[in-house]
């Protein structure tokens, strides 16, 4: 079943996510696509994450199309203007890609090429109206196209802050996405389910499904590393005691993962599981949570 | 010099909705020069207003509003009719309403679009805080720009890469969102932030060819 589909009916969703390679080397990306088909309901494909160069998002998602799986097409204002990002929608709808996710993206100078300019002619709300006008037939220009997109339109917000500000920033955020045309949302990490459930309780009047971000654990540095480095990821110091006690922490890290999605089942619509590395090991959680 | 011009008066009509009282400011320096902003301009702004059923407390021009320290010491003597207003309308530059913002705790709207700062930053030195972007949106930002303050320049709310308050570029930055929305929290206009702002027109961030050659010696050769 396709992804929009199975949030329709109200499935709990599984979506989660590949980052394209730098080069032109393909074949992990397939033999990921041949492990995850018929497991989850869609993936999301990366669009220059974290700023670095590498393959495209929509070169991607075609290729996942035809190993059966239904992509989500993330796109980022970072590196092109309204011209170019319409035109890549179109490109992605000939392609035959369903769902898109805008998002504002990391800036050049944390990535590779730091000397690039930044471009962010839209933001993320902005583009998420600008796919619901082509939806229905029109460009920013107010031109009509020939033939328009039909979309199903995401968008991400961060759910666990660490100031009331950003708290309330990310909710006023999320309405306007909502308002703007935004039919799902996927979430930052999230490892503190209480923390989540007071978020959920906010943003529940908005009335569209939100999917939670899971990101597995490797190891207690990774842990750290997050917790110093990523904005709204945080991991609890008892996870990080129960991360240093395993004897494997690898085992360890799905099995933190699959029960946070167990928790996760009766508060949200979905999980998006960002395995940074080791989408191998996605089937994986989810048999250790019940849902393969 | 800072070029500016007035918004059209509808805009300035819009961004009032809802107060009766407004506090009128003028700068006597580039907004005086740019016709935008001087003593005849904040006149006629106060004539309108009244015309709309706006009452006016007072009206002032000072020279020169970028000046952070003149604002507050020309403005104490009319402190009872600046506090009495609902907002100050400011008829200047955005570097100018951003000065107003940062020295009275009360509304401030934009009267003005800047359209060049001709490579000056008025008297504020130290930090950029105009674009001269042509369509000021200092109104529904409690008069911190959103172009300036926030990183990415993002019109609609923060990226979320904020930690503790700080922009992910710049641990010693403060985020610019989170300044805004402190801000609009303190002056109780929160609602402000629920507005979509739409795409911009960035071509009227280049700046005129009139104004481009209105250096000296294209003068001179006008002679």
């Amino acid at each position: 079943m396709a992804f929009k589909e199975a949030l329709q009916e109200g499935k709990f969703v599984i979506t989660t996510e590949v980052g394209p390679l730098k080069g032109t080397d393909t074949r992990e990306i397939e033999e990921v696509a041949h492990l995850l088909r018929g497991k989850v309901d869609g993936v999301n494909v990366t669009d220059q994450q974290s700023a670095v160069m590498r393959l495209g998002s929509l070169a991607t998602c075609h290729l996942l199309i035809e190993k059966g799986l239904d992509p989500i097409f993330q796109m980022t204002c970072r590196d092109r203007n309204r011209i170019a990002l319409q035109s890549d929608l179109l490109n992605a709808h000939v392609l035959g890609v369903k769902n898109v996710l805008a998002i504002t993206g990391d800036f050049p100078t944390l990535g590779d090429h730091p000397d690039a300019k930044a471009v962010y002619d839209l933001d993320s709300v902005q583009l998420v109206w600008t796919i619901n006008r082509m939806n229905e037939g029109y460009d920013l220009a107010g031109n009509q196209l020939q033939g328009k997109t039909d979309f199903f339109v995401g968008a991400v917000v961060t759910p666990i802050t660490d100031t009331e500000a950003a708290f309330e920033l990310q909710l006023i955020k999320m309405e306007k996405k909502v308002e703007a045309g935004a039919r799902f949302f996927q979430t930052q990490a999230v490892y503190d389910v209480d923390a989540f459930a007071r978020f959920v309780r906010r943003a529940e009047g908005f009335g569209v499904p939100i999917l939670a971000g899971i990101i597995p654990l490797k190891s207690v540095g990774m842990a750290r590393y997050m917790n110093k480095n990523v904005a709204g990821v945080f991991v609890p110091e008892h996870l990080i005691e129960e991360m240093s006690r395993a004897e494997e922490k690898a085992k360890k890290g799905l099995e933190i993962a699959a029960q946070l999605i167990k928790d996760l089942r009766d508060i949200c619509q979905g999980v998006h599981i960002m395995a940074i590395g080791w989408e191998k090991k996605v089937p994986e959680i989810l048999e250790m949570a019940g849902l393969a | 010099m800072v070029r500016s011009e007035q918004k059209p008066w509808e805009e300035i009509l819009a961004s009032l909705d809802g107060e009766k009282k407004v506090f009128v400011l003028g700068c006597d320096g580039c907004a005086n020069a740019s016709q935008s902003g001087g003593w005849p301009q904040v006149l006629a702004m106060k004539e309108l207003l009244e015309k709309a059923g706006k009452e006016v407390t007072g009206c002032t021009v000072i020279d020169f509003l970028c000046q952070k320290a003149l604002v507050a010491s020309r403005l104490r003597p009319l402190e009872e009719k600046v506090m009495e207003a609902d907002s100050l309308l400011v008829l200047t530059c955005g570097i100018g309403v951003q000065s107003v913002a940062a020295m009275v705790m009360k509304p401030v709207h934009p009267g003005c679009n800047t359209i060049s700062l001709g490579h000056t930053r008025g008297e504020w030195q130290g930090e950029e805080r105009c674009m001269e972007c042509g369509d000021c949106l200092l109104d529904y930002t409690g008069g911190i720009c959103p172009l300036t303050a926030c990183t990415k320049g993002l019109l609609n709310g923060p990226c979320g890469g904020a930690s503790n308050g700080k922009c992910e570029l710049a641990k010693e930055k403060d985020c610019g969102w989170e300044k805004i929305y402190q801000r609009l929290k303190e002056l109780g206009r929160l609602d402000r932030l629920r507005r979509f702002i739409p795409p911009k027109d960035y071509n009227k961030m280049r700046p005129k060819v009139e104004i481009l050659s209105t250096s000296l010696w294209a003068l001179e050769q006008k002679g």
